[in-house]
């Protein structure tokens, strides 16, 4: 029964090593993916390249399937997962601030670790603003705290706030992302780069 | 610039999307099998920033709250934690794409309408800016969307749509920069 660290199935230690490959491997699909590319990410916004919303939501559906199905066969006790708290107006603004970086940087987080690793000097400067983004939280948490502690939601699941089953919504999540696959396939043909159009 | 009207990143082959996203929900949902918990990366940089300010300025940290409250709620030291072996990881995981993939190059990656100059300086500002929103997102694309939204859960959701959405809605005003 998982999950394993917690029911004391492996070692803190083991648990570190076995995050370590984990990165590797999520480093790896990361890179291969192209997520490597400020320019590839941020087609997502122009519509000439739509592998972000392609990778991002197939990625969700199936991690949210395959927890459901641990959870019926016993394999994984959802219970003792960490379900992400909701600080409302943290969380939106600090998406704001995400969105804006995202457009401007062409990088995410964990994007810009893969672009710096294969030799991107874009990325390695995104990395550099993180860390000063980061310093600017630490050091200004006191200005800060009220709107990080603030508006606390608990860790409300969107189905339970639905009234409805985590299978019945995920049901409907998937037929929503075929949805936008659909948009997606269809955007990247109307939307070509001009510089490859002609 | 006929000469450079292929963009760097349509002169290589990557994975099929789907299938990159089926492999990256199996890593996501091992992780919560094994550690009960999912993908991150900016929780990362913030042990690392912890570290860092616990070995320059010891005096510093010892005397704001932030840091010390962190040190309580982490007694096996900032950069004993998952988040930090992971993000190791992925640059490894990605070292290793690259070079599998003839993808290693020392460059930086523009739009041909812009300079190099350019991309940098925004690359620096929008680092910041998503650096400092990954805080208040306590998680940023990974930890906060993309993990949040595999557990369904508001928090994630609500992210998600922030980020996305804002960034389509400056689109328009960054276009310079990629179109």
């Amino acid at each position: 029964m998982g999950p394993l660290i917690i029911y004391e199935n492996i070692s803190p230690d083991t648990n570190f090593f076995l995050a370590f490959l984990i990165g590797i491997a999520f480093g790896f699909i990361l890179e291969a993916s192209g997520f490597s590319s400020s320019r590839k990410l941020a087609g997502q916004f122009y519509g000439y390249d739509t592998t972000v919303l392609k990778v991002f939501f197939t990625a969700a559906i199936t991690a949210g399937i395959g927890l459901l199905l641990f959870g019926l066969f016993g394999w994984l006790d959802l219970d003792l997962i960490y379900i992400n708290p909701f600080y409302k107006w943290s969380t939106i603004i600090g998406g704001i601030l995400m969105g804006a970086g995202f457009i401007l940087g062409g990088f995410c987080p964990g994007t810009s670790f893969t672009g710096a690793a294969i030799g991107k000097i874009d990325a390695m400067v995104f990395v550099g603003g993180l860390f000063i983004g980061v310093l600017l939280f630490t050091e200004g948490y006191p200005l800060l705290e009220k709107l990080y502690m603030g508006s606390y939601k608990g860790t409300p699941k969107v189905s339970s706030a639905m009234g409805i089953s985590d299978g019945l919504f995920l049901f409907g999540l998937v037929i929503v992302a075929f949805g936008m696959f659909w948009v997606a396939e269809w955007a990247e043909k109307r939307f070509p780069l001009k510089e490859e159009s002609k | 610039m006929s000469e450079s009207s292929v963009p760097e990143f349509r002169k290589t082959r990557y994975f099929n999307p789907y299938v990159g996203g089926v492999a990256l929900g199996i890593v996501l949902l091992l992780a919560f099998y094994i550690s009960g918990r999912g993908l991150g990366a900016s929780g990362a940089i913030k042990s690392t920033i912890v570290a860092g300010i616990d070995k320059i300025a010891p005096k510093h940290a010892e005397s704001t709250a932030f840091y010390t409250e962190y040190a309580e709620s982490h007694p096996n030291g900032p950069m004993k934690n998952w988040l930090v072996f992971e993000m190791l990881g992925v640059l490894i995981g990605g070292f290793i794409s690259g070079a599998i993939h003839g993808r290693l190059k020392l460059q930086v990656e523009h739009s041909p309408k812009i300079t190099s100059k350019k991309r940098i300086l925004f690359a620096l500002l929008g680092g910041i800016l998503f650096g400092l929103g990954s805080q208040l997102g306590r998680g940023c694309t990974s930890g906060s969307a993309l993990t949040g939204m595999a557990v369904l859960s508001v928090g994630g959701f609500v992210s998600m749509m922030f980020i996305f959405g804002t960034a389509y809605a400056l689109a328009y005003f960054a276009r310079k920069l990629w179109i």
